[in-house]
């Protein structure tokens, strides 16, 4: 509903934490609307320099072999699987509320991706994924002849 | 995939603390087997140094703290999940062996084994034949 685009908060890079903060308080008062949904699992930050992006997710309790990113062109995907402690015949759950199964999320990148320099780390549940911007695709400095 | 809030809950009935944060509350999944309790909770952003499991007559609180989720050098520019610490408390029954309570964090998931007194383990009486 009120979801920003990447580029449009770029206007307001100071005071972008309060933004966000403000945005989600509106959302809160159209109580479910625009709120995310499964399909929007996992859910992400994304953190930006001049000539990268750094996207975050947390997934807690994964094994790094069961997390797939990929990215092709400007699209980023990251999909994987998370499993249940298995429990025996006459053992029950009392209580349920992980996030567990099979996931996918992709993404619009706002620039195309060196995707041979794509690095991904996974610690304490978090996953880090850095994503350069492709060289051509860099903002040239054009020099001003008087 | 269940219909489930992504968002995290936060938790507003921990007394306040100094440091300026919002507090969450870690989602659980408990079971049940013959012999124990399993606890798992998510809290992702916690290791063995930041997670704290505490057992006060017989409530048991856990929590987590998390640094400001902050990367270094780059700005914030999309956000849908906020980054804060992590507490919820549980109550115990009598049932619990206090003293043989584990505890192991890995990947930001807390796993505590909570084994059952012997007296209340379920016993198996043979019937013999008359």
């Amino acid at each position: 509903m009120f979801n920003p685009s990447i580029w449009r908060m770029k206007r307001f890079a100071d005071s972008f934490p309060q933004i966000i903060d403000l945005q989600r308080e509106i959302n809160k008062l159209f109580s479910g609307a625009g709120q995310n949904t499964t399909l929007d699992y996992p859910v992400i930050n994304i953190w930006e320099k001049d000539d990268s992006l750094i996207v975050t997710t947390e997934l807690p309790g994964m094994d790094a072999e069961n997390i797939n990113v990929s990215v092709v062109g400007n699209m980023l995907t990251i999909a994987g699987m998370s499993k249940a402690d298995p429990i025996k015949e006459g053992e029950t759950y009392l209580r349920q509320e992980r996030e567990l199964g099979n996931f996918q999320r992709n993404f619009q990148l706002p620039f195309s991706v060196d995707a041979a320099k794509v690095e991904a780390k996974y610690e304490k549940g978090i996953l880090h994924i850095t994503l350069p911007r492709i060289k051509e695709d860099l903002p040239k400095k054009i020099k001003i002849n008087s | 995939m269940s219909e489930k809030d992504l968002q995290k809950t936060q938790n507003t009935t921990v007394t306040e603390k100094i440091r300026n944060v919002k507090t969450f509350v870690p989602r659980v999944d408990i079971y049940e087997t013959r012999e124990a309790l399993f606890l798992i909770a998510d809290m992702p952003g916690v290791d063995e140094k930041t997670v704290d499991v505490e057992l006060e007559k017989n409530i048991l609180t856990i929590s987590g703290r998390v640094d400001n989720g902050k990367v270094e050098d780059y700005s914030l520019v999309f956000s849908e999940y906020e980054v804060g610490d992590y507490e919820r408390e549980f109550t115990l029954s009598d049932e619990i062996d206090r003293e043989k309570i584990k505890a192991t964090v890995k990947q930001g998931v807390l796993r505590l084994e909570l084994p059952k007194a012997e007296k209340v383990k379920p016993k198996r009486i043979t019937i013999n034949a008359a």
